[in-house]
């Protein structure tokens, strides 16, 4: 039977169309602005003629970013962050969460605590930086001069990632480990072979949280990564910006796109890469979400 | 090996052939009867299990912990020369700096506190309540196709950086005259009279009374849409029949909002507000950092900025510091009084 809407409920959904297409809207809107501006001529972007689609079609700013070294050398940069800092912070949390997973570790309660009050209380930013900055000094005592590798191994762990996982370990029937045992596994191999396997979607999920992390890293990057070939992509975007919204270095422009142009060249290529594995990696993100609950 | 179905709780002691309940009572006994063989037997056992800790836990006290103790440099009067460790402790005395009142530093960290907390509580009054509406709209799609390209619009921009963010905000509201070079954004506010044309010529980020706003708007078109999905979840898992039965009854669309959504979502917005407010001092230092300048410091400068400017950029490590710590108890004094409310309330722990 097929029951007529009430008027209550028609306004209603009226209502939740009409927002959530304005909402959407408002969404996307930014990005595709982005690509018009990035595109489009000088005149057309300073006399504020671009609204929606692209004046006066240039690629100029787009070219004069790819001919950049250092936008290359800081996209390069930030790949390489993204990729070392997964793995390494995504081992160390597998290890650490498959240990506290286990009811037979002693002190568990203790381990736990341990990490937990991480989250309750930070030093903040400046004993970090300071930590951070006598970190750099045996880092470069014992040979490591390159400062990306500093934010890789001292930066981007979280407490929350490790307790996910261990939450998910937790779930694994233990029959499943005990006729592993039987089996004659050792401790690494019922971690390799049984519950990493089993616990697939929340280590995919995890791992993407630490990449995302890690692709969007600003602050501690610019603040402990002298060397302007080792910055990452956000940094060099940030100080780009900083230039290009300074009055008096704009004051002579005379290229036949605007300044703003390679601003927004710089936004859409920074964006993309995202948008192209968006559609892979969504469901993943969504159900991250659903596991936020956490208990003792 | 029989299994009994309480053989989660029960653990087998090899080392004295019984099964036991809990594995650190064994250790305890061990310990009362000074059979320190058998502790060390115990954790020799699974010497790969805390092998496995080992690199974990040297990250979290390089990283986290050391910092700590750095933090007790808001005890010291520090500057750049000699590194914490090496000076000696002073009291209070900044703590004292701060709190007085008297002088142009006091001054700034109390606004820095003053904005910390209104930042965050304004994020909670209109933050917080748009992605509960935002899936209650949701539910309201029937096909599942639009619904799905709702979602992954709504959804993109939580998969912007903070600096891209901020960047196009930064552009979207630039300073310029209407015709000229003014971010289209603010051309649209001064058309529908939101905004006076002055203020737009300025630069809508170089004027304090709106960072306020930008910072909220842009939170919400940041992150609303991806927040809905822990609500959404919630709705969709509420029984049809449970909105049959209202209808039989003759609830309308409210009734059934107020009488059967509501009540089924309510542990769920529970849970995410205590959460919030448990991170109330938790403001997130970059965005602010990357949208402020001079000319708003009245209403955008938080404690963490506060910091940054005193004890990165400029030397006063200790009065940063100190500046930090203050923040930084309350900030565990509320997460832990939130997390405790949400046990006794909800039988749900946060942590």
């Amino acid at each position: 039977m097929k029951r007529k809407l009430e008027i209550s409920e028609l306004i209603f959904k009226i209502l939740s169309y009409l927002f959530l297409t304005i909402f959407a809207l408002s969404c996307l809107y930014p990005f595709v602005y982005a690509i018009s501006a990035a595109i489009s001529g000088r005149a057309a972007v300073e006399y504020s003629e671009v609204v929606l689609f692209p004046k006066d079609v240039q690629f100029e700013a787009f070219k004069v970013m790819f001919s950049d070294n250092l936008f290359w050398n800081s996209y390069a940069n930030t790949l390489y962050l993204t990729f070392f800092g997964t793995i390494w912070a995504l081992g160390v949390s597998l290890l650490g969460a498959y240990a506290l997973s286990k009811k037979r570790l002693l002190f568990r309660k203790g381990f736990n605590f341990f990490l937990v009050f991480t989250m309750w209380f930070s030093a903040g930013i400046v004993p970090q930086y300071l930590n951070y900055l006598s970190t750099q000094r045996v880092f470069n005592a014992v040979g490591i001069k390159d400062d990306k590798w500093l934010v890789i191994i001292a930066m981007g762990m979280a407490a929350m990632n490790i307790i996910l996982l261990r939450n998910a370990f937790e779930g694994v029937p233990s029959e499943i480990e005990e006729a592993a045992v039987v089996d004659g596994a050792t401790e690494f191999q019922i971690l390799s072979k049984v519950y990493i396997p089993m616990c697939k979607s929340t280590i995919a999920t995890v791992a993407l949280f630490f990449g995302i992390s890690r692709w969007n890293g600003y602050f501690w990057a610019r603040q402990m990564i002298s060397n302007p070939n080792e910055r990452p992509l956000q940094v060099f975007i940030r100080l780009k910006l900083e230039e290009f919204t300074d009055p008096e270095q704009m004051a002579g422009w005379n290229k036949i796109y605007a300044s703003d142009s390679i601003i927004y060249a710089l936004i859409v290529c920074s964006v993309i890469p995202i948008l192209v594995i968006y559609p892979f990696i969504q469901k993943y993100f969504a159900k991250g979400v659903n596991m936020g609950g956490v208990k003792e | 090996m029989k299994k009994s179905i309480a053989s989660d709780y029960l653990i087998y002691d090899e080392s004295r052939g019984v099964y036991t309940e809990d594995p650190e009572q064994a250790v305890r006994d061990d310990v009362e009867k000074h059979q320190w063989l058998g502790v060390l037997h115990t954790i020799m056992r699974d010497w790969r299990l805390y092998l496995m800790l080992v690199p974990m836990i040297l990250v979290f006290l390089f990283w986290r912990y050391f910092p700590m103790y750095e933090l007790l440099g808001c005890f010291k009067v520090t500057d750049d020369v000699k590194p914490v460790a090496e000076q000696f402790y002073k009291g209070f005395s900044n703590f004292k700096t701060l709190l007085s009142g008297n002088t142009s530093i006091s001054t700034d960290f109390w606004r820095a506190m003053r904005n910390t907390f209104l930042l965050s509580f304004y994020g909670l009054c209109f933050g917080f309540p748009m992605p509960i509406i935002i899936a209650l709209f949701f539910n309201e799609i029937r096909s599942n196709i639009a619904r799905s390209v709702y979602q992954v619009l709504t959804y993109l921009p939580k998969f912007m950086s903070t600096v891209v963010m901020t960047t196009l905000v930064t552009m979207l509201v630039k300073q310029g005259s209407l015709t000229t070079n003014m971010g289209i954004l603010s051309q649209l506010f001064v058309k529908l009279g939101l905004i006076t044309s002055e203020v737009g010529n300025a630069g809508l980020l170089n004027s304090p009374s709106f960072f306020r706003a930008i910072y909220q708007i842009s939170g919400i078109w940041e992150g609303a849409g991806y927040d809905s999905i822990v609500f959404f979840a919630a709705i969709i898992a509420i029984s049809p029949t449970s909105y049959e039965a209202a209808q039989i009854d003759g609830a309308g669309k409210l009734a059934q909002m107020k009488y059967v959504v509501l009540p089924s979502i309510l542990s769920t917005i529970v849970i995410m507000l205590i959460s919030r407010i448990g991170s109330l001092l938790n403001v997130g230092y970059e965005k602010v950092l990357l949208l402020y300048n001079k000319d708003t410091y009245i209403t955008a400068d938080v404690v963490s900025t506060f910091a940054q400017r005193y004890g990165i950029q400029g030397s006063l490590k200790g009065i940063a510091s100190a500046a930090e710590m203050m923040n930084n108890v309350v900030g565990m004094l509320l997460v832990i009084s939130a997390n405790t409310i949400a046990r006794k309330a909800s039988d749900v722990s946060l942590y």
